[in-house]
């Protein structure tokens, strides 16, 4: 059977690398015991998929993989374990039973993802002004750079959500997964080249809140898309 | 402003020990980067036994790379912990790990970007106790200049004994020096400041004794040993081993559990300084090591356990220990690793079972290409137990086969030079001796050659050194002879660097006069000279120069024996007579037998331990 994961990488741990994460989180189900299924062949490894890799220098309160494993403990119990082994910053929040369907995998079934972004100084105080006229315009155009030549996108339609939060971060729900992913820091430096302005703070921190599977009237976390075991 | 492999800083892995406060808090440091570091056995076991007492708490550093150097240079930040990631220099001690003297430079880099005066005699209570341990502490005069003190021997022994004098130490409030003349009573403490070095005109040892004057303390300088014994597990069955070692994040170079089955060996190579500074050999008993390995797989979710020793094939229980692990390995998905085995119907035997189906390499280590060679260093393996062990590892599907080699021996001639290639070409000829539907394709084999370091406390430690243009020109020689040879096609021929080598035999066999050249050095630019990418032989050569140093000195004579060494005043348990023998008998070319098979007395059983105590069965 399929489970998947949904964990929490915080403090330091924005620089472990993605490559790292994997052997990390592979020798926690050691630890735990758990009953992975192994692929056949000359070399076995465990069959663990992620969602969505995070960047070195992001936290995360919403990272996914799936793995397949021939029997599991209740689900409490196996959540119990694991976060009994955990380095510091590492959290598994949740696990639930999926489809073992290629089309529901975690990687294919990424829609959208939400972040916050910090800043080193604080943002000025008409900046939700800014952003009204920022999501008011038609289109905004960035240049997209392929091995060839140079191309406009217009990255608007997959900005569905962009806004100022009380405590000085910026919230965005940005398109995610493989067919058109949007990075929060391209949305900030567009932001930016539009206002013009000399009094923007830089970011200090990126923080990833949750993926999301479904269609834009209707994101729902990667989460709730298995069941209870 | 970027830092690659940023993971390598942040320390916070999984069993790394967290404390807040404690009395007295060390810093281990290796001067090497994060990967290599980590994957030091010894900084394991120290970590984890200071962080199991109570009253210290130990934190790792090691070196930036030159990106993060670049860095906390110019932005004058001094180095930090791992895990508090606070400054290195306000640490009660910090140890540094001087396994392989190529890492010489990075100890000053290290102290540097602590912000730690470079030279002991310019550090006060303000700075740490900068203290050295680790193999190259059997002569750690060319650095002593750079220390505190030397921890000389195996760790397990006398740092409790250090602690609780540096607490008392400082409860009372003794000066410095009073603490260094109490700390160099403890066994296995050396206090380099305490002693003093006199030279002959030709430049070699004149004398080297502690220093009689009177220094305000509460123990007389009369009470600072002439001699300082390194210390030695004597009960290295029950001996603390680490349970939960820390797993790194990024892939360290051993990136398995590295479980030590004994330590020291029997076998007497006389090239092999290890093979002598760690006797007697001591067994960890089966019932342990499988407690053991039990424990570090529960612990650390490795994929990977590796036995580690000098000689595993002399381990006893052997067949039992891997029985064992057979048991409880394969089913969770855990391959066994079994290094430095000797290969015979055995071990090829036990390495069909333990190891995945892809046939990895086999490595041989006959050290030298002829049996006249093998018997100089006391290498007891002969041609006919080489190319046996080789057909039978071909015909058990293997092709690949590594061959390792030093150039440069004592009283090498151009035959054993050329003895390398025959015995490779002879290899490889019980390759394609085996019908064809019986082998596995092609055969791949690996001949690699290093030049050959003179270390103390080996019998060699007489010995000349070639330099650096006769190395390569036997490098060449080896090479153009493979290529005469009919299975050229089938062999690769790798050979270190040359000047790197001469280096290292400088520092090896070194005295107190070359810290001078060790900081022009790092002062040049100088660092990581051991990555080939980073090593600035100008940086060296002009440091010779300006220090107005021949390196020669140090490794072109021939040393007679009546000469004072300057690593003479340490007792690591072989006697030099004992030495003086060895190196006789390996001019005569006379095999010396191994420890199992007659006691040559060679000092190691006034430990009272292993096998020297073993009845015969």
């Amino acid at each position: 059977m399929r489970l998947r994961f949904k964990f929490s990488k915080n403090g330091l741990l924005k620089y472990v690398s993605h490559l790292d994460v994997m052997r990390y989180f592979q020798k926690v189900m050691r630890r735990c015991e758990v009953d992975v299924a192994f692929s056949g062949g000359f070399s076995p490894h465990m069959i663990m998929s992620f969602a969505l890799p995070l960047g070195v220098g992001m936290t995360s309160d919403g990272e996914y993989f799936d793995l397949d494993v021939n029997s599991a403990p209740h689900a409490e119990k196996l959540l119990a374990k694991m976060n009994a082994t955990q380095a510091e910053g590492f959290q598994i929040l949740s696990v639930c039973r999926v489809p073992e369907e290629k089309a529901a995998k975690c990687m294919s079934v990424v829609a959208a993802s939400d972040y916050l972004l910090g800043f080193d100084g604080p943002l000025p105080a008409d900046f939700n002004e800014i952003i009204d006229g920022f999501l008011a315009q038609a289109a905004v155009e960035i240049v997209k750079k392929t091995k060839r030549h140079e191309e406009l996108t217009d990255i608007r339609p997959w900005i569905y959500e962009l806004r100022l939060q009380p405590d000085n971060r910026l919230y965005l729900l940005l398109s995610a997964g493989s067919v058109h992913h949007l990075k929060p820091e391209l949305v900030w430096s567009s932001l930016c080249d539009y206002a013009k302005r000399e009094d923007l703070p830089r970011i200090s921190a990126v923080h990833r809140i949750d993926l999301y599977a479904g269609t834009r009237d209707a994101f729902v976390p990667l989460s709730s898309l298995g069941e209870e075991f | 402003m970027s830092v690659e492999k940023p993971e390598r800083y942040i320390g916070g892995e999984f069993n790394a020990v967290m404390k807040d406060q404690a009395e007295v808090r060390f810093c281990l440091a290796f001067p090497d980067i994060y990967e290599i570091g980590m994957s030091n056995l010894g900084l394991q076991i120290l970590y984890g036994m200071f962080n199991a007492w109570e009253d210290i708490a130990c934190e790792r550093v090691f070196s930036p790379w030159t990106d993060l150097d670049r860095i906390l240079r110019e932005k004058d930040i001094p180095l930090f912990a791992l895990e508090s990631q606070k400054p290195v220099k306000d640490f009660d001690f910090l140890g540094i790990s001087l396994s392989y003297e190529m890492a010489y430079t990075n100890i000053l880099q290290l102290l540097d970007l602590s912000h730690i005066p470079l030279h002991a005699k310019d550090r006060t209570w303000d700075n740490p106790l900068v203290i050295g341990g680790g193999l190259c502490t059997c002569n750690p005069e060319p650095v002593a200049e750079f220390f505190d003190l030397f921890y000389l021997g195996e760790g397990e022994i006398s740092y409790r004994r250090l602690f609780d004098v540096y607490k008392e130490a400082r409860k009372e409030g003794l000066s410095r020096e009073a603490f260094l003349l109490r700390a160099a009573q403890i066994p296995g403490i050396y206090v380099p400041s305490l002693y003093e070095a006199t030279y002959n005109d030709d430049g070699t040892l004149a004398s080297f004794s502690p220093l009689k004057d009177e220094v305000p303390g509460t123990v007389s300088k009369d009470e600072v040993p002439d001699t300082v014994s390194k210390t030695l597990v004597t009960d290295f069955a029950e001996s603390y081993y680490p349970e939960k070692p820390v797993i790194p994040f990024a892939k360290a170079t051993q990136d398995r559990i590295v479980l030590e089955i004994q330590r020291g060996c029997i076998r007497g190579c006389r090239f092999c300084q290890a093979g002598f500074v760690y006797r007697p050999l001591r067994e960890k008993p089966l019932a342990r090591v499988s407690a053991l390995a039990d424990e570090l797989i529960k612990n650390t979710g490795y994929e990977e356990i590796s036995l580690s020793s000098l000689s595993s094939s002399d381990y006893d229980a052997l067949p039992d220990l891997l029985g064992r692990l057979m048991e409880v390995c394969p089913e969770r998905g855990i391959n066994i690793s079994l290094p430095s085995l000797r290969i015979d119907a055995f071990s090829l035997d036990v390495m069909n079972k333990v190891q995945d189906v892809k046939k990895s390499s086999l490595t041989f280590a006959p050290e030298a290409g002829s049996q006249r060679m093998r018997d100089i260093i006391n290498k007891g393996l002969t041609e006919e137990e080489i190319l046996s062990g080789a057909s039978e590892a071909f015909a058990g599907g293997w092709n690949k086969v590594k061959l390792y080699f030093m150039l440069g021996l004592p009283l090498e001639e151009e035959e054993d030079i050329k003895g390398i290639t025959h015995l490779s070409e002879k290899i490889a000829r019980a390759f394609y001796d085996i019908p064809k539907e019986k082998r596995n394709g092609k055969c791949e084999i690996t001949v690699s050659t290093s030049f050959f370091v003179p270390k103390p406390f080996t019998p060699f430690q007489w010995a000349p050194m070639n330099d650096a243009e006769t190395f390569l020109k036997k490098a060449y020689m080896v090479k153009s002879e493979i290529r005469s040879m009919r299975n050229q096609k089938s062999i690769r021929y790798k050979y270190h660097e040359a000047y790197v080598s001469v280096l290292e035999g400088v520092l090896a066999r070194g005295d107190r006069r070359l810290a001078a050249v060790i900081e022009a050095a790092y002062k040049n630019g100088a660092m990581f000279d051991a990555w080939g990418e980073t090593f600035r032989q100008d940086a060296w050569e002009n440091a010779f120069t300006s220090c107005g140093t021949d390196p020669g000195f140090y490794v072109f004579r021939d040393r007679d024996l009546s000469e004072l060494l300057p690593w003479d005043f340490i007792d690591v348990g072989v006697t030099k007579s004992f030495l003086k023998r060895e190196w006789q008998k390996a001019k005569e070319g006379v095999v010396t037998p191994n420890c199992r098979e007659a006691c040559q007395g060679c000092g190691a059983k006034k430990y009272g331990c292993g096998v020297c105590y073993e009845t015969a069965v």
